[in-house]
């Protein structure tokens, strides 16, 4: 019996263990982007490769040397560097200069993650935080659309891409319009079903409704999503714009328009729902949806911009912690959510 | 009872039942150790105090301490046999206590030594309690609460209902799903005391859906006409929590900080209530008690009738361990108490023995923990509806006083459901164990 004359490990309970780990719940999120990654490859071709191998990498590759920096082990396993990389890479237009890509993943993780305390602690989604500061920085290049299904994509790089660091790319003479900006400045309405399969122009992983979704579905399914950030963001979209288009159809459209075209899909599916930035009562998500779908639309219909998904969720990101702090679940036994006085 | 009426909890988690290797194997009587050791402290409350000195001969069921005050039970002599020494024994809490070391008399016929018996029908509630805290009763289920002290209704409080516990909710153990099926007798012998000893008017047997075969059999077992239901429950943990199972079976909700008793109920573990209708007819006191010996370190798994005082070496000897056992712990995996020394003897409050390998105690101790991602999987698990991880957060800077005055931490019942689904690996109930200590500790120092 020499097993029981060894010292036996104390620790308290529990002594086993669910299997939840973060870096599971991450791939999960890399798996469900996939599809959306796969059609703009398909619609973009060889421009949507690059942009988003680019964004991947540059991310990748700056939380791997902030952590050496640091002196700490790398954190690249756990897959949230590839998420905001990924994320990242598809909120950008197709023709972006690579060189403006790279360095938008570095400011992702750099100012968007580490300056925080990186993983968990950034109240901002990094990869929108980069892609605000590209906008800032870059309004042409930011807000020129390369056409959707263009013939020679599988064969030839658009010259944008390839432009030398600090110099502008030359306008491109093939630039089409999204959507929203059609309908925003010219009027024009895109078909649903277009706007559904993604056949419009539009940042590199947007334009299909179809497969976000799908990715949402999959992420709920295993419960690695909370739902009611994207319902609760669909309902007012819809609901306001429907009120909206009732009043003023001239300014705004309906609500499938509204919910079917720009980042509203993207970054009410993946972008919003991000653990880190998103509450984490049920009421504070249903609340944070609201809060994003209200601005999206005020943004869009008011504003000067044709979209507004980026700002309406970094803004509500900030609200986040006071959502957190104001809403805590009733304890049993006591009356009435919220804290003791 | 609503139409749509749930039956279960809000909240909670699934872990992985593990009962297979022993549901079905029937109770077996355990030999007896050469040493027992029985400590005065067997349960919450005060010491019993010896009555027996050192070199006594004592018969098996003889009384060998009594209850200091109310919150006290008697102690009896698990086996007929020599008091060889009164000291110091290891126990489960790390300190040392004081215990009776007791020798068995080899080959006796060790008959047990019954008092005078206190029968339902004719006793008074405070002498069904009495007799209770004479018997030496205690929560079986784990908790080792003296039973008589639960069931004394205070004056100006009612109790409407009984909750006869078999939800028997921790992965591994199986000792109540075999206490229910080979001694559905003595559960429905001990109902009776229940119900005179609080006034209340009917008692619901507990249990839940993995043991459909005990639901059967006590209800089989159920006198025709006695006020005794048996309510089947959706298998999930910590079910067989007092305040869960109240909630489950009537709706309500114990207040925070208060007791069963302002929910009109009283919660019975269901071993307990057995061991009351066996002991009581006779008036025996305890000297055993069924646990689960299991765990993949186990070799012969099985449900033992065990004597209290049982050294755990004894037990894990008697069983075979495998080569690399790691770890040892009292009762099931999400609750159970990891032990320190292998002296520890096998007492009232006793549930199981479990024990782990390198492979289990290998992935639980090899999961690196990250930052807090904000998933809120432990809001959703908590039964409580606490927000561990705010609580975790605060916890990190030891604000302790500020997580018991505006969070709620002293509601926390250590069920461990925030720890087991966090996917940063965060020691969650850990840090809540210690920050409760030092809140209690604080207000012990402060007038």
């Amino acid at each position: 019996m020499t097993a029981l004359g060894k010292t036996l490990e104390i620790r308290s309970s529990p002594h086993i263990l669910s299997g939840n780990r973060v870096d599971t719940i991450m791939w999960n999120v890399v798996l469900a982007l996939l599809p959306v990654s796969g059609f703009a490859v398909y619609a973009f071709g060889i421009a949507a490769v690059l942009v988003l191998a680019v964004a991947v990498g540059s991310c990748v590759l700056t939380e791997h040397l902030l952590c050496r920096v640091a002196g700490k082990p790398t954190t690249v396993a756990d897959g949230s560097a590839v998420i905001t990389g990924l994320l990242y890479g598809l909120t950008l237009p197709p023709g972006l200069a690579l060189w403006m890509v790279a360095v938008g993943g570095v400011v992702a993780i750099a100012v968007g993650k580490a300056l925080f305390g990186g993983l968990g602690q950034n109240p901002f989604n990094p990869a929108l935080v980069a892609r605000a500061i590209l906008q800032a920085a870059f309004p042409v290049a930011m807000t020129t659309w390369a056409p959707i299904l263009a013939a020679g994509r599988f064969t030839s790089v658009p010259a944008s891409l390839l432009a030398w660091p600090f110099s502008a790319p030359a306008p491109d003479a093939t630039s089409t319009a999204t959507p929203l900006s059609a309908w925003k400045f010219d009027h024009r309405l895109t078909e649903t079903p277009d706007l559904l399969l993604g056949t419009t122009a539009g940042s590199v992983g947007e334009t299909c409704a179809v497969l976000i979704l799908l990715g949402g579905a999959w992420l709920i399914a295993r419960r690695m999503m909370n739902w009611r950030i994207p319902a609760a963001i669909f309902a007012t979209v819809a609901a306001l714009s429907a009120v909206l288009h009732a009043f003023d159809p001239a300014r705004c459209a309906g609500p499938e328009f509204m919910l079917l075209s720009g980042g509203l899909m993207l970054g009410a599916v993946f972008m919003a729902t991000d653990m880190v930035g998103s509450p984490m009562t049920h009421l504070g998500c249903v609340i944070h949806g609201v809060v994003i779908g209200v601005l999206v639309v005020v943004i869009r219909v008011y504003g000067g911009m044709p979209e507004g998904v980026m700002y309406a969720i970094l803004l509500a990101n900030a609200l986040v912690p006071h959502l957190d702090r104001l809403i805590q679940p009733r304890v049993y036994g006591t009356k009435g959510r919220g804290r003791k006085p | 009872m609503p139409l749509f009426a749930s039956r279960t909890f809000a909240h909670g988690v699934h872990p992985p039942e593990a009962k297979d290797d022993t549901k079905g194997l029937a109770i077996r009587q355990f030999p007896f150790a050469p040493v027992l050791v029985v400590p005065l402290l067997q349960h919450l409350g005060k010491p019993a105090i010896a009555e027996v000195a050192e070199g006594q001969e004592v018969a098996r069921g003889q009384r060998i301490a009594r209850p200091d005050g109310f919150f006290s039970v008697a102690m009896h002599a698990p086996a007929s046999g020599v008091v060889r020494r009164i000291g110091l024994a290891p126990a489960i809490s790390g300190k040392m206590e004081p215990a009776i070391f007791l020798e068995p008399f080899p080959g006796s016929t060790q008959e047990v030594l019954q008092g005078r018996p206190c029968l339902a029908a004719s006793a008074t509630p405070d002498e069904i309690l009495a007799a209770i805290q004479e018997a030496g009763v205690v929560g079986l289920g784990g908790a080792a609460f003296p039973t008589h002290a639960k069931l004394k209704v205070p004056a100006g409080k009612q109790v409407e209902t009984v909750l006869v516990n078999g939800a028997e909710c921790e992965p591994y153990l199986t000792t109540d799903h075999r206490v229910m099926l080979e001694h559905a007798a003595d559960v429905m012998a001990g109902i009776p005391y229940l119900l005179k000893a609080t006034g209340a008017g009917r008692a619901i047997v507990a249990i839940e859906a993995n043991k459909p075969d005990a639901a059967e059999t006590i209800r089989a077992a159920i006198p025709p006409g006695a006020p005794i239901e048996v309510a089947v429950l959706p298998v999930k943990y910590p079910q067989g929590a007092e305040k869960m199972l109240i909630t489950a079976l009537t709706g309500r909700e114990v207040p925070s900080g208060g007791l069963p008793l302002d929910a009109r109920v009283l919660c019975v573990n269901v071993a307990t209530t057995a061991e009351i209708g066996h002991l009581l007819p006779q008036g025996a006191g305890i000297q055993e008690r069924v646990l689960t010996v299991g765990g993949p370190g186990v070799v012969r798994k099985g449900n033992y009738r065990v004597t209290i005082g049982t050294p755990l070496r004894f037990v894990l000897e008697t069983v075979g361990t495998a080569d690399d056992l790691t770890r040892v712990f009292l009762g099931g995996p999400m609750m159970g108490q990891a032990v320190s020394s292998l002296d520890i003897p096998v007492t009232k409050g006793t549930t199981g023995v479990i024990a782990f390998t390198a492979r289990e105690t290998g992935f639980v101790g090899g999961q690196r923990e990250h930052p807090c991602i904000r998933c809120g999987y432990c809001l959703d698990a908590c039964p409580i509806f606490l927000n561990p991880a705010e609580l975790g957060l605060l916890a990190r800077n030891q604000q302790y006083e500020r997580m018991a005055d505006r969070h709620h931490l002293m509601d926390c019942f250590e069920c461990g459901c925030c720890t087991f689904v966090c996917p940063s690996h965060i020691p969650l109930v850990q840090h809540f164990r210690i920050a409760k200590r030092a809140v209690r500790k604080a207000k012990a120092k402060t007038p």
